[in-house]
C-alpha cells in the first residue's frame, strides 16, 4: 500500500500547472462557461486550447505516439486529468466522449486505417465526436434502437433519429449506432459507424438544455449514404463493442478533482461572506455540511485512484467505474444543493444578475448536476451494472 | 501509487480469515456476548501463538515487528468475522500507549506479557460527559507519601472487567489548558478502591463503570512523564480510530457478502429476490459504501504509518466508514426481511457493533468538526 506520488509524477504535475498558466486565456475564466453552458466565443477558445493540448501529446495521452497521444502512464494521465478538472481548464464532455468513448471502442475495434486517420484527428484536437446512441424511444432500453443502416452496393444507407447528441451542432463526426439486422434479438442486430456531420441528409435540430443554453440536438438522417468503411468492428457486435465504449464513458477519472475545486471555492466564500455582520462559517450547521462535502470528495477521490491503480496493474474496471461515476453523481447534486442552502436567497441569482454572488455558480450548479446521473447511463442503469456485473447477481427478468 | 497489499499482508489476510473461520464461529461469538467475560481464553491463547497480540510491536519487546498497516489488515480480518475479547483493548489501546509512552523497562515487561497474551489491558479514558476531550477528564490523581492517589469516575471502558491493568488518564494539574496537566497511570485493576461495573450495551461488548476511590499508584507507573499524558492519547487515538476503521471495513464486507448471498438464493414470486432491481440497488449502494470506506481507510492508514500529518484524513475516514457501515447493515436487514431480526441469525451482530463502531472516538458529526477545524472554518 502506498498513496504517494513518485517524484517524477510531482514534477509533472508542476509542469501542467505552470503549463495552463501559461496557455488558458483569462478570457475563458471571465466567461466561466460550465458544463452544458457553452456559447460559440466559449466553444473556440475550448477547441483551440485542446489543439494545443494535442500539441502536447496531452489531449489523448493514452494513445501510442503514433496516433498522436503519448503512451503516458495511467498514474500519469490521473494527474493530467485532475489538474486540468481542478484549474478548470477549457476541457468537458466533448473531449471524453472523443478520446475515450470513441476514440477507446475504435483503438479496440478499428482497422488500422481507421485508428490513424481518427484516432489522430481526435488526438490532435482536429476533430471531435458528438454520440448518437439515444433515439426518442430508446433511452436507458438503449439496444431497442431503429435507427436503419442498411448495405447497399459499396455503400450503407442510414435513415432513423437520434436524440440528445451533445455538440452534433459542432461536431465533425457521429459515432452512431445502427440496426443491422432487424430479424435477430436485439442485442445482436446492432452495428456501429462512424459518420461525417458533413455530408447530405443530416439534419441537426437545437435541444434547449435546462440551462437555456444550446448544447445538445437531435439528428436526422435521411438516405444518407456512406462508404464500407464507415462501419468500426464487426456488423451485428456493435452492442457489446458499445458496451466496452460505454465503460470508457463511465470512468471520468477527473471528477474529484472538479468536485473539490468547487468545494474549496463554496467554503472560501463561506469564509468571506458575511450575513448581517455575522461570517456564514460561525453557523455549525454550514460548517457541518461543508465537511460533509469534503468527506465525500475524498472517498470519491479514493475511488477515481483506484480506478487508475487498476488500468496499472493491468486490471479493467467495471463496475468501479459505474460506482464512480454514481458517487460522483450524487456528489455533485449534494454539493449544489449545500451551495443553494449556504447562499440562501444570493443563490438564486444568475451569473450575470444584479448583486449575483459566486458568479452565479450555485444555481448552474443546480441545474447542471440533473445531467449528471442521467446521461450515459442514468444512475439506476448504473446500478444495475454493479449489481449484476460487480456482484453477480441475476439478470432482472 | 498501490492501492494493493504486500503479499505478506495478502498471506496474513488469508490464514487469520481461515483460522477465525474455524476457531470463532458465530456459535461462539454469540456465547462470548452473552457472558460476563466476553472472550474465550482458549481462543484468545491460540491468537497470541498466531503472533497476533505481538504483532504492531518491536521484537526487542516480544513483538512480531509487523508495520501498523499490517494490524490494520489483521483488524480488517478480524471485523469480518467478528472476534469478542479484549483485543483492540490490549494491543490497540493499551499495548499502543505504552509502547509510545513507556519507559524501556516498562516497554520491555509489558509489551512481552501482552505480545504472549499474558495480559490484558483496558484503557480508562472517557468520563461519565462521555467525550473524547481533554477538558472532559475530572479524575484526579494527587500526589500523597510518594504515590499517587487517584479518585474519580471512568464511563465506557472497554473490558475493564477482565483487564489485569488499566490505563487510567488522570487529572495531574489544574491549568487553563486541561491538555497541558493530564497524566496516565497504569493502575492494577485489583487495587484497592477500585469498583468496576459492567455495562449492558447494544452491541454486548463488555464496556464497564470504573470508580477510583483512593486508588494508590506509585510514581514508577506512570507513563510518559506527568502532565504529559494527552499529546500520547491523542496519537493513540488516531491510530485507534484508524484501526476501528479497518474492523469496520471488515465487518460491512461480511454483512454485504452476507446479503448477496442471500439475495442470490432467496426465491419470491418464482425468482430469486436478488433479481429485483430494488434489491440490486440497495447491494450496489452497499458496495459503494463498502469500498469507499476501505479506500479511505487504507489511505488513513497508511499516513498513520508513514508518520505523516494525518488529522483530517482519519476524521474523514471515521466519519464515513462509521456511517457506512451502519447503512450497509441496515440495508442488509432490509435484504433478509424477517429472519434476520432474530437472535439466532448473525446479522444483528453486525448492525450491533456498527452503531457501536460509529459512536466510538467520535461519530461523525464529531469528526467533521475536526475536518472543518482543519478546514480553517
Amino acid at each position: 500500500m502506498d498513496f504517494r506520488f513518485s517524484e517524477e509524477e510531482e514534477v509533472f504535475r508542476q509542469e501542467v500547472r505552470q503549463w495552463l498558466k501559461e496557455v488558458v486565456p483569462p478570457r475563458w475564466y471571465d466567461i466561466d462557461a460550465g458544463l452544458w453552458e457553452e456559447t460559440e466565443e466559449s466553444w473556440a477558445l475550448l477547441r483551440e486550447f485542446q489543439r494545443k493540448l494535442g500539441q502536447k501529446g496531452w489531449l489523448a495521452p493514452a494513445y501510442p505516439r503514433e496516433y498522436g497521444g503519448s503512451d503516458m502512464s495511467h498514474v500519469k494521465r490521473l494527474i493530467l486529468a485532475e489538474e486540468l478538472y481542478y484549474h478548470q481548464a477549457p476541457v468537458g464532455v466533448e473531449m471524453e466522449i472523443s478520446i475515450n468513448w470513441v476514440g477507446g471502442a475504435i483503438s479496440l475495434f478499428g482497422t488500422e486505417q481507421q485508428k490513424k486517420k481518427y484516432l489522430t484527428e481526435v488526438a490532435k484536437g482536429e476533430s471531435c465526436f458528438c454520440l448518437g446512441y439515444s433515439e426518442p424511444n430508446s433511452g436507458s432500453d438503449l439496444a431497442s434502437i431503429q435507427t436503419r443502416a442498411v448495405e447497399d452496393g459499396d455503400s450503407w444507407v442510414i435513415n432513423g433519429q437520434k436524440i440528445w447528441c451533445s455538440y452534433a451542432h459542432y461536431a465533425n463526426y457521429c459515432w452512431l449506432g445502427a440496426r443491422t439486422d432487424p430479424n435477430v434479438p436485439k442485442h445482436k442486430g446492432i452495428s456501429m459507424f462512424v459518420i461525417n456531420m458533413k455530408i447530405p441528409g443530416i439534419t441537426v435540430r437545437p435541444l434547449i438544455n435546462i440551462l437555456n443554453r444550446h448544447s445538445f440536438n437531435e439528428v436526422f438522417f435521411d438516405d444518407v449514404r456512406v462508404p464500407k468503411d464507415a462501419l468500426i468492428g464487426e456488423k451485428n457486435r456493435g452492442w457489446y463493442q458499445l458496451a466496452m465504449a460505454l465503460d470508457f464513458e463511465r470512468s471520468l477519472i477527473g471528477t474529484a478533482a472538479a468536485n473539490q475545486r468547487l468545494i474549496e471555492e463554496l467554503i472560501q466564500y463561506v469564509k468571506e461572506a458575511k450575513n448581517s455582520g455575522n461570517s456564514l462559517g460561525d453557523d455549525p450547521l454550514i460548517k457541518d455540511e461543508l465537511a460533509e462535502l469534503v468527506v465525500e470528495n475524498d472517498v470519491l477521490r479514493m475511488m477515481c485512484y483506484r480506478i487508475a491503480w487498476m488500468y496499472s496493474k493491468g486490471l479493467h474496471p467495471s463496475y468501479e467505474s459505474s460506482m464512480s461515476l454514481l458517487f460522483s453523481s450524487e456528489l455533485l447534486r449534494h454539493t449544489a444543493n449545500v451551495g443553494m442552502r449556504v447562499l440562501g436567497h444570493y443563490g438564486e441569482l444568475a451569473q450575470d444578475s444584479k448583486d449575483t454572488v459566486f458568479k452565479g455558480r450555485a444555481m448552474r450548479t443546480y441545474l447542471g448536476c440533473i445531467s449528471i446521473g442521467v446521461g450515459g447511463g442514468t444512475n439506476e442503469i448504473q446500478r444495475n451494472i454493479v449489481a449484476m456485473r460487480g456482484l453477480g447477481l441475476p439478470r432482472q427478468q | 501509487m498501490d492501492f494493493g497489499l504486500s503479499e505478506e499482508q495478502e498471506m496474513l489476510k488469508t490464514s487469520a480469515r481461515d483460522f477465525l473461520q474455524k476457531e470463532c464461529p458465530k456459535k461462539l461469538v454469540k456465547q462470548l456476548d452473552e457472558s460476563d467475560e466476553g472472550y474465550s481464553p482458549e481462543l484468545w491463547r491460540k491468537m497470541a501463538e498466531l503472533g497476533w497480540m505481538g504483532l504492531p510491536f518491536p521484537e526487542k519487546y516480544g513483538g512480531g515487528g509487523g508495520s501498523f498497516l499490517d494490524l490494520v489488515v489483521l483488524l480488517e480480518t478480524m471485523g469480518y468475522n467478528i472476534v469478542p475479547g479484549p483485543f483492540f483493548s490490549t494491543v490497540v489501546l493499551g499495548g499502543m500507549v505504552i509502547l509510545a509512552g513507556g519507559s524501556e523497562e516498562q516497554k520491555k515487561r509489558l509489551l512481552s506479557e501482552v505480545a504472549s497474551g499474558k495480559l490484558i489491558l483496558g484503557l480508562a479514558l472517557t468520563e461519565p460527559d462521555a467525550k473524547y476531550e481533554a477538558a472532559s477528564i475530572k479524575t484526579t490523581a494527587a500526589l500523597r507519601d510518594g504515590k499517587y492517589i487517584i479518585n474519580g469516575t471512568k464511563l465506557f471502558v472497554l473490558d475493564a472487567n477482565v483487564a489485569d491493568y488499566l490505563l487510567c488518564v488522570a487529572k495531574t494539574k489544574s491549568t487553563s489548558k486541561p491538555e497541558n496537566g493530564l497524566t496516565i497511570f497504569l493502575v492494577n485493576s485489583k487495587a484497592p478502591g477500585i469498583k468496576c461495573t459492567l455495562l449492558e450495551t447494544l452491541a454486548r461488548d463488555k464496556q464497564c463503570e470504573v470508580v477510583f476511590e483512593n486508588v494508590a499508584v506509585p510514581k514508577e507507573n506512570i507513563l510518559g512523564g506527568l502532565n504529559r499524558g494527552w499529546q500520547i492519547i491523542q496519537d493513540i487515538l488516531q491510530k485507534a480510530i484508524v484501526a476501528k476503521c479497518a474492523e469496520m471495513v471488515g465487518g460491512a464486507q461480511a454483512a454485504l457478502d452476507m446479503a448477496v448471498a442471500y439475495a442470490k438464493e432467496r426465491v419470491q414470486f418464482n425468482r430469486p429476490i436478488g433479481s429485483f432491481q430494488a434489491i440490486q440497488h440497495y447491494c450496489a449502494n452497499m458496495v459503494s459504501d463498502v469500498d469507499g470506506s476501505r479506500f479511505v481507510t487504507y489511505k488513513a492508514a497508511w499516513k498513520v504509518s508513514e508518520g505523516l500529518s494525518a488529522t483530517i484524513d482519519v476524521a474523514v475516514a471515521k466519519a464515513w466508514t462509521g456511517a457506512a457501515y451502519s447503512r450497509v447493515t441496515l440495508l442488509a436487514h432490509q435484504i433478509f426481511g424477517a429472519v434476520g431480526f432474530t437472535m439466532d441469525h448473525d446479522l444483528h451482530l453486525y448492525y450491533r457493533r456498527a452503531k457501536a463502531g460509529e459512536i466510538i472516538f467520535g461519530d461523525g458529526a464529531f469528526q467533521r468538526t475536526i475536518v472543518a477545524r482543519e478546514l480553517g472554518l
